[in-house]
């Protein structure tokens, strides 16, 4: 943030400070904002960093699968690896039991190769001398870092996460399902939030906030309308003038479309996830590695604080796959190639035709 | 970066002669935006050429949607050596922040809208605070609208009503008045209403929607500014920067 750029007159911008100290889990992102990790290595690629802290995310579910909580659980557990205070609101009746089913950071980068990566031996054949730095390196590197101190870290859905993360920790769990109207949550969250107060300087601790389904019918208050969206308001606010972020996970086709769309523009960054039939053999047909996938994630938004400049994706469908059944990745689509004889060649009208990976003779 | 350059934004809104009397002086401006392309842009924009325009312009923001800071980022970007913390101090530009505006519920019959109608009055009072020169030269810039009716409690009309006084505002005074609000949000049959009734009270309608093919990184979508002062309707397509908006006829990358 700090280069120099030559301009045509005199003035020059004064910068209060240098970066300000983050604590851990925390880097700098564009135009003064700080990030903190979604717990998915890939949606941080994808997002341009991470979350940044201030911002509303809202994910639009599906009823037909639980993708979200993959979500959800990824990012708690990350929030928690980096020992940040977590408020996490269900509409189920002991939320606190959903913390036994967080996944655990992955033991190390050697368990999840992901194969051979025969292009990068290839763009590295001219500067083959080099090679051996590259091997130090990343020796050095790894030595240096333990889990704990990454920014993201991927996680293994197959272990529970150490109980010591959770014990011990400011994590706070409200059930949702009751009450008859959102004060009480209004309330936790005010009081959870007060103690991550945003000023100039640095941030030594960010926090979470994980709202689940959060206008899922068995809610007393799910037919409140106007008072969700008030909340969601608040919630957005009192979120932006704070070191934190807030996650809500809602099912779309609950709200009337109207609310439906007002609650999308609430959201700062908006994500959608996708059930994907299991055998599907149109689907099978259009795209390489579906066997793999559970599930589409769609980026529908991306937070733009301090900007107003859009980010524009490459791509915006990405498929969701467990590596090895732990590992939670996503992936741009690939088309699989064109069966001459079907002879229907504009065959893409497919659900995820306008996401089609195009390599780099993109447009 | 010549800040005086105009373009076919500039050139719709009739911004784009430095004639006297300000061209959006009096005039209602409604920005109709949607999810996948926020108008918010064109805010910041209006914002920058009523400031930079004279000294005696004065703009009173009324913000639902993101706090000070944001905008004060994005506008430093927009003007070199230029700042909103500067202009607030000099008397130039009021920021109401409206972040917090709940009106509380149920008591629509005591005070009809009652955060409104205060709202409402202190704009009257800051108007009327200012000095002689600048009465005739203020713009009220809304963003939005969509969130004014959510800290309504969703009572559309009192935000109506609250238009309907600015309105006079903009007669009284002469000033302008610039909304952005969210056009997918009222599509569905009965909820057009408050749509169309601000579509009527504009005098300059500006969409801001994507293009049929769907997002680009060239092209961030297209304008539609209908412009019933000068009975002109224009459509062109847009590109967001950091400092400015790029706007282009269809097929060509600047006009």
């Amino acid at each position: 943030m700090a280069a120099a750029k030559t301009r045509a007159s005199s003035f020059s911008r004064h910068l209060s400070t240098a970066a300000p100290s983050l604590g851990p889990g925390l880097k700098c992102g564009p135009n003064g904002t700080v990030l903190l990790s979604s717990g998915i290595p890939d949606l941080d690629k994808i997002l341009g960093g991470g979350f940044p802290l201030g911002s509303l995310v809202m994910v639009m579910e599906d009823a037909e699968a639980p993708h979200h909580m993959l979500l959800l659980r990824n990012f708690m557990a990350q929030g928690l690896v980096h020992s940040q205070p977590l408020l996490y609101a269900s509409p189920a009746r002991d939320p606190r039991g959903f913390l036994g089913t967080l996944p655990s950071p992955a033991a190390s980068k050697d368990d999840k190769s992901r194969g051979p990566e025969p292009d990068q031996e290839k763009g590295l054949r001219i500067a083959w001398q080099y090679k051996k730095y590259f091997g130090e390196n990343q020796l050095n590197f790894d030595g240096q870092r333990d889990g704990k101190h990454e920014y993201s870290n991927e996680f293994n859905l197959r272990n529970p996460l150490e109980r010591h993360f959770i014990n011990g920790q400011r994590v706070d769990c409200v059930s949702i399902q009751d009450s008859p109207d959102l004060s009480i949550l209004q309330d936790r969250c005010t009081t959870f939030l007060s103690q991550l107060p945003r000023n100039d300087g640095s941030i030594s601790c960010a926090g979470r906030i994980a709202i689940q389904s959060f206008c899922s019918p068995q809610c007393v208050y799910s037919n409140m309308e106007w008072e969700m969206l008030s909340f969601i308001r608040s919630l957005k606010n009192m979120v932006r003038s704070s070191n934190s972020v807030a996650i809500i996970t809602f099912p779309p086709s609950l709200l009337s479309p109207s609310f439906c769309k007002r609650w999308q523009h609430m959201a700062d960054t908006l994500l959608s996830v996708k059930a994907i039939q299991d055998d599907d053999k149109e689907l099978a047909q259009l795209l390489t590695g579906y066997q793999d996938m559970i599930g589409f994630l769609n980026v529908h938004k991306v937070a733009r604080i301090n900007t107003q400049v859009p980010l524009i994706l490459e791509a915006t469908t990405f498929s969701i796959k467990l590596q090895k059944r732990r590992y939670l990745v996503l992936e741009c689509l690939n088309q699989a190639p064109v069966d001459g004889s079907s002879g229907n060649s504009d065959g893409t009208s497919g659900s995820c035709s306008s996401s089609s990976k195009t390599g780099n003779l993109d447009f | 970066m010549n800040q005086r350059s105009s373009n076919l934004l500039d050139e719709a809104l009739g911004l784009d002669q430095a004639s006297e009397p300000w061209p959006l002086k009096g005039r209602v401006v409604a920005i109709e935006d949607r999810v996948e392309t926020s108008g918010s842009f064109i805010l910041h924009h209006l914002l920058k050429r009523s400031l930079s325009r004279n000294s005696s312009n004065v703009s009173i923001f009324i913000a639902f949607a993101q706090p000070f800071s944001h905008y004060d980022r994005v506008l430093r970007k927009q003007i070199l050596g230029w700042n909103l913390v500067s202009q607030r101090d000099n008397g130039r530009f009021f920021f109401f922040d409206m972040l917090k505006l709940q009106c509380p519920v149920g008591d629509e019959g005591i005070t009809p809208g009652g955060g409104l109608i205060a709202l409402y009055g202190k704009i009257h009072k800051t108007i009327s605070a200012l000095p002689e020169i600048s009465q005739k030269n203020v713009s009220i810039i809304i963003d939005d609208l969509s969130l004014m009716e959510v800290a309504a409690n969703g009572s559309s009309d009192h935000v109506l009503d609250f238009l309907h006084y600015c309105r006079t505002l903009t007669s009284e005074f002469d000033c302008s008045l610039i909304t952005l609000n969210h056009e997918d949000i009222y599509s569905t049959e009965d909820g057009s209403t408050f749509l169309l009734q601000m579509a009527y009270l504009a005098d300059i309608l500006i969409k801001v929607e994507p293009l049929a093919t769907g997002l680009a990184a060239d092209v961030h979508g297209q304008l539609t500014v209908s412009n019933k002062g000068r009975n002109k309707a224009s459509n062109f397509h847009f590109k967001v920067k950091e400092n400015m908006v790029e706007c282009f006829y269809p097929g060509r990358s600047r006009d």
